[in-house]
């Protein structure tokens, strides 16, 4: 079969807050649904300074670890603030299946867009309470270095899960090629 | 569960990379570290279908958005949304913003001294048709000057946003406009360094659906990752 080019990315640059965010996009699940969590964080530079023209989207399963079933729509889409901050309001996923037979540890996949990013950066959201399953997830395994492995598993607060973006330098978030 | 199909990687040279020094932003936010290659599992062949119920509004025509008409060269962008399979995707989301005629974004971060268009905010949504077909009508965008270097002016261009099927096919891109003089010394347009990649991202003037008497059009096909598998292997896309 013939392949078409692809299109190459661009940046979503820095004007972006009229175009994409829109007032439901935090909501992965609406306000109101059981078991509903914060998941938030900021987006920090090389200089270690707040980024505050990025745009943060999450993809997740539902808690039972079906992608995109019964009206569930996890997706989200938040614009930072000025201090870097960024939220969504979502349910925690269940695991989900892996490749040759295994089984995911909970996660959900991120996209982080900026001015300065000529394309996404990926990476993943890994949960704290899920200390078993993380030690048996193929994609963290496969980072080696235990310092790296734990930029991709959120903190926890009452309430909320936590997770801070380091795009550049000491501490940076472990990006994913997909 | 067997193994899935997973997408196609990006072959080299398409996208541009992070660390592209004559793009000054880049510089404290591009990643150090080479990203890690991980297998697509059913998380990143599957994504999101957004449509009309997630939105108040899906909005094509971004010259009716106000009382009044907007100023400037009234145009028609249609195109196709299509796998590197050439497989139609339908039924996707196509979301648009840029600036106005006079090359002014309505953001208030933007200190270009041109003037807003009070009949003009210049961001749109629509989804692609079951041929993968999409269609705004619009204002030609102005080019408008930036800090990055001495006299820089980015082109003229609009900011195309496609969520795809699949988490793996989602980008971000900008179309451009045939001919434009200010190309050569635009390192955001540059950044794609193989100047066939980079021509995709330039739309053809479409005198067939050029309205007469009433709007130029261009063209602007986007292509996404298509699957490993051939087609008859993948009833999921069949539909």
């Amino acid at each position: 079969m013939s392949t078409r080019g692809l299109t190459p990315s661009q940046t979503v640059g820095p004007f972006f807050a009229f175009g994409l965010p829109w007032p439901g996009g935090p909501y992965a699940v609406p306000e109101g649904t059981p078991g509903a969590v914060w998941l938030r964080g900021r987006v920090l530079d090389g200089a270690g300074d707040p980024v505050s023209d990025a745009l943060i989207e999450t993809w997740q399963a539902d808690p039972q670890g079906r992608y995109a079933v019964g009206g569930f729509r996890g997706f989200a889409r938040c614009p930072t603030n000025a201090d870097g901050r960024w939220a969504i309001l979502t349910v925690k996923p269940g695991a989900v299946p892996g490749p040759g037979g295994t089984t995911q540890a909970p996660h959900v996949a991120m996209s982080v867009f900026a001015r300065g990013l000529l394309n996404r950066v990926v990476t993943r959201v890994y949960f704290p309470d899920e200390v078993d399953a993380n030690a048996a997830d193929t994609v963290l395994i496969s980072v080696a270095d235990p310092v790296l492995r734990a930029t991709l598993v959120a903190g926890a607060v009452e309430g909320a899960y936590i997770f801070d973006i380091r795009l550049q330098g000491e501490g940076e978030t472990v990006f994913l090629a997909i | 569960m067997g193994d899935i199909a997973g997408y196609r990687r990006d072959t080299d040279g398409v996208h541009p990379p992070l660390a592209s020094p004559g793009y000054a932003s880049t510089r404290l936010r591009a990643p150090c570290r080479t990203p890690l290659m991980i297998p697509h599992t059913l998380t990143e062949v599957t994504g999101p279908a957004l449509g009309e119920r997630d939105f108040s509004a899906l909005d094509a025509d971004l010259t009716r958005q106000h009382g009044g008409e907007p100023l400037g060269e009234r145009i028609i962008v249609h195109g196709r949304v299509l796998d590197s399979n050439g497989r139609p995707i339908p039924h996707t989301l196509v979301e648009v913003w840029q600036a106005n005629a006079a090359g002014r974004y309505a953001h208030d971060l933007d200190r270009h001294p041109a003037p807003l268009d009070p009949n003009f905010t210049g961001a749109g949504r629509c989804l692609t048709d079951a041929e993968g077909r999409y269609g705004f009508v619009t204002i030609r965008p102005g080019a408008y000057p930036w800090k990055n270097h001495h006299n820089a002016w980015r082109p003229a261009h609009i900011h195309f946003s496609l969520l795809g099927r699949a988490f793996v096919q989602r980008i971000v891109t900008q179309m451009y406009f045939p001919g434009d003089p200010l190309f050569g010394q635009d390192p955001i347009f540059n950044s794609v360094r193989d100047p066939v990649a980079r021509d995709r991202m330039v739309a053809a003037f479409d005198l067939d659906a050029t309205e007469p008497e009433w709007a130029l059009a261009y063209r602007f096909d986007i292509v996404l990752r298509g699957r490993e598998a051939t087609p008859f292997e993948d009833p999921e896309e069949d539909e």
